[in-house]
């Protein structure tokens, strides 16, 4: 129990990043999006022995979470938590892939330990810059941008009104977990029975706030569109912004950039 | 079960995005048309719904471990498929954003697996086409159960599919499929009790919430699975003309099997794109071609062949070593430094 109001907490704190006044806060969320499709793009399209390129590419989210005032420890933990598919499926690649790729010393290293740890590093890189856009910009920003990209309204209308029910029914969830579990003896009462009619009625009881919120909308003059803040343009700073980092994100997955540093100082100093 | 953007290869992902992203656009347009303005408020609310059911747990009896609900087909017999898809596409892109399960890239391979499938395949194919208008204990327990179990099995199936063709993992095909669709069989038999369970009790509870969903005119049926199929269509296409034109031109694998292992260069990367590349890269590199002993004359005694490769291997090896050090220390201290200076310019103020 104590983990689920965790993983609630940890949910509303998230959210709560988003409220931050910093400068990255206050550009136009469709930059941000398609910034991070462009970073996410090129971290993906490296071969699968890449290892060394894909370094710099920690730049983007370690500017961003240090310009957004980010807690970075926090984003770190979170990001070293997820994605067990990936890293289990990645995990095999040593077994299937024995063929020595590299010398360090006497340590052979095949090209399957090289492909999991390029797939642990793409994990972080990706996972961590979603979480660094989601707490940079927040929810409904992103679907409001998404929303101006081009993605159909009732789809964004559905994004947003989930949004707005996630914490109000997660909660309620939560509650009636709780309760189940406090007359629950041992491990008596905790099957499917109890789980399914504990799920039927919350979702009855979803079921029923949603004609009610339906007839609160119609009173208050629902006419098929959410109101929602167009008021941010996409100016000079989000066009440098989106340019600076998509071209970055070029030049990075063209070079191999620790690559030609490493030898700008090993050349020089023989 | 959900895909994550590591695994996945530009072409496949952005393939499969394309397939979802066209069934969001149409089941968006449909569900336009409808213009049922009740149904706006219900699927947002069902989508919070799954998340909450997801936060609430059972104990599998026998083994001690959990499960719960994944929900996509519970949501297509009680919404019908359209309304369904776009419930969890939006569940789908909150878990992707909030708790970065699976990531942005991966998201189109994730609202496929696990909403297209169970909405505009199992549902139709498997479930409506056996149900019946009022069905027994028997049938609705089997019917339910099946459906469940095809719909996760063809979801496994796809992220094999999917991982295969990316070619990040080095998983062989017939291998990762053993370990997939057995995991999956009994993942797919506890979300089958689920839903049975729960289908049950609002069978009992409100059974007019049932009807609405399977008493679609049989009209609807018909263009939904010829569009389905479509669909389908579009998706083998797309990825298998996509991924062959990729493999058409020496690809990351081979180029960075050279580089890693420190061969030179590759012959046939020589012409093409590459060439291009090759180019700018020698222009915008300070070091073309390095190596410990490229200061050294050209003139020296010819040594075997080997040996040269070995010294460049070895060369580009620590190189890339201490120049990847170096990036490292770089983001580090860049990151520090920009959250330092920022500290400073705001303390000020408050």
């Amino acid at each position: 129990m104590a983990s689920i109001n965790q993983a609630l907490l940890d949910l509303k704190r998230l959210d709560q990043l988003a409220a931050g006044g910093t400068v990255l806060h206050r550009l136009d969320p469709r930059a941000k999006v398609l910034a991070t499709l462009v970073f996410i793009v090129s971290v993906v399209s490296f071969g699968r022995y890449e290892l060394s390129a894909l370094i710099p590419f920690l730049f983007f989210p370690a500017c961003l979470i240090a310009l957004g005032e980010l807690p970075a420890g926090y984003l770190v933990a979170k990001v070293a938590l997820v994605c067990p598919l990936a890293v289990a499926v990645g995990m095999f690649n040593p077994f299937f892939d024995r063929s020595v790729m590299a010398h360090l010393g006497p340590l052979d290293i095949t090209g399957g330990w090289i492909s999991f740890a390029s797939i642990v590093l793409r994990t972080a890189l990706t996972v961590g810059a979603a979480l660094t856009l989601t707490a940079l910009t927040g929810f409904p920003a992103i679907c409001n941008a998404l929303e101006r990209l081009g993605m159909p309204r009732a789809f964004a209308m559905q994004l947003l009104f989930l949004y707005r029910y996630l914490f109000v029914l997660t909660e309620e969830g939560v509650r009636a977990a709780r309760a189940r579990e406090l007359r629950s003896f041992g491990k008596t009462g905790d099957g499917l029975n109890s789980y399914a009619s504990l799920l039927g009625h919350l979702l009855l009881r979803t079921w029923q706030r949603a004609e009610r919120m339906h007839m609160a909308m119609l009173a208050r003059g629902f006419s098929g569109v959410l109101p929602g803040r167009d008021c941010s343009r996409f100016g000079a700073p989000e066009l440098a912004f989106l340019l600076l980092w998509s071209a970055l994100c070029v030049m990075l997955r063209l070079n191999n950039a620790p690559r030609l540093l490493g030898a700008l100082v090993t050349g020089q100093l023989p | 079960m959900h895909m994550a953007d590591a695994l996945l290869s530009p072409t496949v992902g952005g393939a499969v995005w394309a397939v979802s992203a066209g069934g969001i656009a149409w089941c968006s347009a449909r569900l336009r048309r409808e213009s049922d303005d009740r149904q706006a408020p219900l699927m947002g609310v069902l989508g919070a719904f799954l998340f909450a059911a997801q936060m609430v747990n059972f104990t599998i009896p026998g083994t001690g471990s959990s499960g719960h609900l994944a929900g996509g087909l519970l949501l297509a017999i009680l919404l019908g498929p359209p309304a369904a898809f776009l419930t969890v596409a939006s569940v789908l892109m909150v878990q992707a954003l909030f708790f970065a399960d699976g990531g942005l890239l991966a998201l189109g391979c994730n609202i496929f697996n696990l909403g297209f499938i169970p909405a505009f395949v199992v549902f139709p194919l498997v479930y409506r086409r056996f149900i019946g208008h009022a069905p027994g204990r028997f049938r609705q327990l089997t019917v339910t159960m099946t459906a469940s179990v095809i719909a996760m099995q063809l979801g496994a199936f796809a992220v094999v599919l999917e991982t295969v063709a990316s070619g990040v993992s080095s998983f062989p095909f017939s291998r990762f499929l053993l370990l997939m669709q057995p995991i999956h069989l009994a993942i797919g038999l506890v979300e089958g009790a689920v839903t049975v369970a729960v289908v049950s009790f609002v069978r009992k509870a409100r059974p007019e919430l049932l009807q609405q969903a399977i008493g679609v005119p049989a009209v609807a049926e018909r263009s939904r699975a010829s569009i389905c199929a479509f669909f389908l269509a579009v998706s083998v296409i797309t990825a298998g003309g996509l991924s062959s034109l990729a493999s058409e031109q020496p690809d990351g694998l081979e180029w960075s099997v050279a580089k890693v292992a420190g061969a030179a260069e590759l012959e046939g990367a020589r012409q093409g794109v590459h060439a291009l590349l090759a180019a700018m890269q020698e222009k915008s590199a300070w070091f073309p071609d390095y190596s410990f002993d490229s200061a050294k004359p050209p003139v020296d005694p010819p040594r075997s062949p080997a040996a040269a490769g070995g010294a460049a291997a070895s060369g580009t090896a620590v190189s890339g070593l201490v120049g990847t050090m170096l990036t490292l220390f770089l983001v580090f201290s860049a990151g520090w430094l920009l959250k330092k200076g920022s500290r400073a310019t705001v303390a000020p103020e408050g």
